[in-house]
């Protein structure tokens, strides 16, 4: 096929599932089926894809011009192909996970439940393969929309306050700061297009070059920099295999993915480490990393330390991007990955404890790693690559960043780096020493999480080892992009 | 034939409304405004063809010289707003039927076609003439038939209402007039393009100022520009349902339309916006609109009063391009001028389908109606969605060019302004669509039905076009330059 | 002193022409009773039909009719524009006082303070 072509199956693959899958309302198996069926497809379209970004092609397609210079285009380039692959391969994972969480909880609305991932992994692709800012802010915050039904899942009260904060804070923030960045973007350079090395030198002075990218710092809130952070928390409300997928991989992804994204194609490294706009960057993203891990630490309810946790790992790649040389804008590329693998590990494991021992807080999850042995020894594993533990893919981002920060002598990044990684032990350690502490005389019984959910989990956590020891494709694709 | 089009553009409503008062029967009277809305745009769209093949049209009534007598002049501009308005009037035409006949007394359904065709005459008419005077009269046709529309709301303070818009329209009204007479006497003309020509050699320039300034408070009250819209909720939200689709979808825009005209083709851009602080006005007016109107429409719990309000912002935009006084911010009014009209004549429509099938106003009445009628409610949020302004809507295209404008003309803050206030928009359309999907549906409601489809194709027609016009930009934005060009260059 | 005294009363009708107009718009917004206002809304808009005709007026001229003897009148255009900002007016008076009566009917009180007390009782 084409490259064209897999472009248009890229997209067209989920949004098509999402579309049929109402038809099977009433069919749970069919229903699922479609879904897995469909996550099956898109990666498969994904990965060929993928062969010809690696041999060096770059197909680009345009859709449809709607005004002159606002038009709706894809292009394929190396950071989207990394996006792109990740998602779609851990949405196969997650569907597999979400038939035995949503059955084995007895959820409600499952129909909705799937159409709306299905149109939020649509969306996804289309924040990956975007080739101009115009298509990126469009499918941003399409993502949003199709995201507020699962959010919103349980409809509870606080389901529904939950997703108001959620609506309000993300819509609020990209149509308020996002939306003006982009026109100032087209005004200032004439063109929305990503292109290797920017389209914005020589156009604009350094101080409003600062200016536009707090503007799109905080206004792509997804990447939840302090303080855009708080819809974050107040996410986790949803169904954990949406807290695992989305608000772990997709949605937050897609939000630091833009923002490393602009770095490099709308600003270019280069320009802006002339500039020295992005210089206050590192600091917000440094503070951020800090602040959340803090916060994190007092966290008993399991999924919203977790939360506070992806914000802090977020803002890791904020930082690499902030950086401004290649090897920690490599380090932030290969972070996206390592995280995304981890965190859904974790993620998984949350969920799955909560289906089989519906244990949701830290303090009431002593002994749990002895009768799910399975489910917490992956915990474990996603918890070292949380703090960047060898063998783990956390290790490898964490490991580019600071180099990076070495490199320019970037002593505030490095001291970051180095107390965080304390501060992410001292959350995610305790944990794991209560789930596996005071086995007791007693043999205890295993009782596992439905199948479905454990392979998921299970497979994850290896894939987070796999890529400390195969880190090729990853590597392969940062590579890619910072040589432009 | 053809060379009397501009003539027929008027003439045919009128007749209309004179065949109404005859016959004074509601079904006629209905087939009638139909035939005559039709046909208005068949030559409202020929004139559009011919002045965008050949150039303005002149048509003088009566063969008077246009010194003395009157002239009809149409150009780009013009046949844009006529085009508009008559096919508003074609594409409401179907709704009329049930939902006058459901909200007015029989025996006066054949008064309100007869003021509803007079209505239209006097919109087409203020937007044909060439004349100051001449545009006067034809605003009071319009004017004095919409009060009467109002007033035959069924609730009493429609009556109020009508009253109220009467006090204020004829001091609008007047104050044009008081302005006209000022031109009139330092230029000796009526004729907008002689007085274009004549103004610049004035040597006194205070009463050519103090013309301007009445001008621009008379249409200011006609227009609804904030603080003058007071009259706008209560006229809007007390009305028959066929009143409000009209009044808010035409009346404003035609005010809109002959306040452009003044201050861009008479009086002219450089005078107005350069050396006069209009800019400073009109846009402090603008940004109050957006804001305080706004707010106001958050906590409305009658959806008429809150898009009725809304109205008032959204003409803050409209005004907004105007006071930016580039082709790109006035590309983005005159296309926000359309949007609007699209948007809140579906929306009053829909309204209109909720009374007509479940008697509701209030957000408690109509809680959960996304249920049993899901296509209306649906029709809503789409219209919603683009009175938000959300891209793939008509919406976007027109708050698009407001942002680049105001950052093209170095005003970064009127950007957030734009953007800060949809946020608004979005918070009063979010009430909205929660109140029709998200809740449960009230017992009152368990008999309702879907709107029947007389209704339901106008009301879609109009939906379709808000997404089409916002995925195909190339009419409605290439029509609206061409008329921003225009403006700009003085009355060609 | 007597200068300005001798431009005031020269230009005599344009200060009858505000005093009227300022009259007329001070009763439509101070009176509360709906036939009151009316009033001064005729009484507005009467001002403007002089704004117009005064000026036309030419001392010693005759009313604007064609004949051979005379060869000075005054301008005719404004005086039929004004007749039919007159007719204007009369239908706005017309339709303002049918609304008077019909508010009449439904309220019992043509005092707004007194109908907006009603309807907030509603």
């Amino acid at each position: 096929m084409s490259g064209q072509t897999l472009l248009l199956v890229v997209l067209i693959v989920p949004a098509a599932t999402a579309l049929l899958i109402p038809l099977f309302d009433g069919y749970p198996n069919q229903r699922e089926g479609t879904t897995l069926v469909g996550a099956v497809l898109l990666f498969g379209a994904v990965v060929l894809l993928l062969a010809q970004v690696l041999d060096g092609g770059r197909p680009a397609l345009t859709i449809w011009e709607l005004l002159p210079g606002l038009t709706i285009a894809f292009a394929i380039e190396p950071l989207g192909m990394l996006f792109a692959t990740i998602a779609s391969g851990l949405w196969i994972l997650n569907s597999l996970y979400s038939i035995g969480y949503m059955r084995a909880n007895r959820e409600p609305r499952q129909t909705t439940f799937y159409i709306a991932f299905a149109a939020a992994i649509a969306s996804s692709m289309g924040i990956a393969l975007a080739g101009n800012l115009f298509t990126l802010f469009l499918f941003y915050e399409l993502l949003t929309l199709v995201t507020y039904p699962l959010v919103t899942h349980r409809a509870s009260e606080e389901a529904k306050a939950a997703g108001r904060r959620y609506l309000l804070l993300l819509l609020g923030a990209s149509t308020l700061l996002f939306l003006p960045a982009v026109a100032w973007t087209g005004v200032a350079a004439g063109t929305l297009d990503f292109q290797p090395g920017g389209i914005l030198d020589g156009k604009m002075a350094a101080v409003p070059m600062g200016l536009l990218l707090a503007l799109f710092v905080f206004g792509i809130a997804k990447a939840a920099v302090m303080p855009v952070h708080a819809w974050l928390p107040a996410a986790m409300v949803a169904p954990t295999p949406v807290s695992a997928l989305l608000h772990a991989v997709a949605v937050v992804k897609a939000g630091v993915f833009a923002i490393l994204k602009i770095i490099v194609y709308i600003f270019g490294v280069d320009v802006l480490a002339e500039a020295g706009s992005g210089d206050w960057l590192a600091y917000v993203a440094g503070f951020t990393i800090i602040a959340a891990s803090t916060i994190a630490l007092r966290q008993d309810h399991l999924k919203r330390r977790l939360a506070y946790s992806t914000i802090s790992q977020l803002s890791y790649v904020v930082l690499g991007a902030a950086l401004l040389t290649p090897l920690a804008v490599l380090g932030a590329a290969v972070h996206i990955a390592a995280h995304a693998v981890s965190k859904i590990t974790l993620f998984f494991s949350a969920g799955a404890v909560h289906t089989a021992a519906h244990v949701e807080y830290v303090s009431e999850m002593e002994g749990v790693g002895w009768r799910m042995p399975w489910t917490m020894g992956s915990f474990s594993v996603g918890a070292l690559s949380m703090i960047g533990v060898p063998p783990t893919a956390g290790f490898l981002g964490k490991w580019f960043i600071l180099l990076g920060a070495v490199s320019i002598g970037h002593w505030f990044a490095v001291a970051v780096i180095i107390l965080s990684t304390l501060l992410n032990a001292g959350y995610f350690l305790p944990i794991v020493y209560s789930a596996f502490r005071s086995r007791g005389r007693e043999p205890v019984e295993m009782r596992e999480a439905p199948w479905p959910q454990v392979v998921a989990l299970v497979v994850t956590a290896v894939l987070t080892v796999a890529m400390f020891l195969y880190p090729t494709v990853p590597y392969r694709l940062a590579e890619m992009l910072i040589a432009g | 034939m053809r060379e009397h089009l501009p003539a027929l553009q008027v003439v045919v409503p009128l007749l209309g409304a004179l065949l109404v008062a005859l016959t004074r029967r509601a079904l006629l009277a209905w087939i009638v405004t139909t035939v005559v809305s039709v046909l208005v745009l068949v030559i409202a769209a020929m004139l559009l063809q011919q002045v965008l093949a050949t150039g303005p049209i002149s048509y003088r009534l009566g063969g008077w010289d246009p010194v003395i007598g009157i002239e009809y002049r149409v150009d780009v501009v013009n046949a844009f707003v006529l085009v508009l308005i008559s096919a508003v009037a074609v594409v409401v035409a179907p709704f009329a039927r049930s939902s006058v006949a459901s909200e007015v007394a029989e025996d006066r359904v054949a008064w309100f076609y007869t003021m509803y065709n007079l209505a239209l005459t006097g919109l087409l008419g203020v937007a044909i003439t060439g004349d100051a005077f001449n545009a006067f009269v034809f605003l009071e046709i319009s004017s004095l038939s919409s009060y009467a529309l109002v007033a035959m709301g069924s609730h009493r303070r429609a009556l109020m209402a009508a009253y109220q818009y009467l006090i204020v329209g004829t001091i609008g009204a007047t104050f044009y007039v008081i302005g006209v007479g000022l031109i009139f006497a330092m230029t000796g003309t009526l004729n907008l393009q002689l007085i274009a020509e004549r103004i610049g050699q004035v040597d006194s320039q205070q009463p050519i100022i103090a013309a301007l300034a009445f001008i621009m408070v008379g249409l200011g009250l006609k227009l609804a520009m904030f603080p003058l819209h007071v009259w706008l909720p209560n006229a809007y939200a007390y009305a028959p349902s066929m009143a409000s689709v009209f009044l808010a979808a035409t009346a404003t825009k035609v005010a809109i339309y002959l306040f452009a005209r003044f201050l861009f083709s008479v009086f002219g851009a450089g005078f107005v916006f350069s050396d006069l602080p209009a800019t400073l006005i009109l846009t402090g007016l603008s940004v109050a609109a957006v804001f305080v109107a706004g707010a106001v429409a958050v906590v409305q719990t009658d959806i008429k009063r809150l898009f009725a309000y809304s109205s008032v912002a959204q003409i803050g935009y409209i005004t907004m391009g105007i006071a930016l006084a580039t082709t790109t911010g006035l590309t983005g009014g005159l296309v926000h001028v359309v949007n609007h009209a699209l948007i809140k004549a579906a929306l009053f429509m829909a309204i209109g389908a909720l009374v007509f099938r479940a008697k509701a106003f209030s957000f408690a009445e109509f809680a959960g109606i996304g249920r049993k009628m899901p296509l209306t409610a649906a029709a809503i949020a789409v219209a919603g969605l683009s009175l938000i302004g959300v891209p793939g809507t008509v919406g976007f295209v027109s708050k698009w060019y407001l942002v680049v404008a105001a950052m093209e003309a170095g005003w970064w803050w009127l950007a957030f302004v734009i953007v800060g206030s949809s946020l608004l928009t979005m918070v009063y359309v979010g009430r909205v669509i929660e109140a029709c999907w998200f809740r449960e549906p009230a017992p009152a409601l368990s008999e309702v039905r879907e709107a029947p489809v007389d209704m339901l194709i106008p009301i879609w027609i109009l939906v379709g076009a808000t997404v089409y016009f916002g995925i195909d930009t190339r009419l409605t934005v290439g029509v609206a330059n061409q008329a921003a060009e225009i403006l700009l260059m003085g009355l060609r | 002193m007597n200068t300005v005294l001798g431009q005031f009363i020269a230009n005599y009708n344009q200060w009858i022409i505000v005093f009227l107009m300022v009259s007329g718009l001070y009763i439509v917004i101070a009176h509360g009773n709906m036939v009151k206002k009316l009033v001064g809304l005729s009484l507005f808009q009467t001002s403007v039909y002089l704004l117009y005709i005064s000026p036309a007026k030419i001392l010693g001229g005759t009313p604007p009719i064609l004949d051979p003897d005379f060869t000075v009148y005054a301008q005719p255009l404004p005086h039929v524009l004004i007749l039919t900002a007159i007719v204007v007016g009369i239908a706005t008076l017309a339709l303002g006082l049918a609304l008077v009566v019909r508010i009449n009917e439904a309220y019992g009180t043509i005092e707004e303070d007194e109908i907006f007390a009603g309807d907030d009782r509603d």
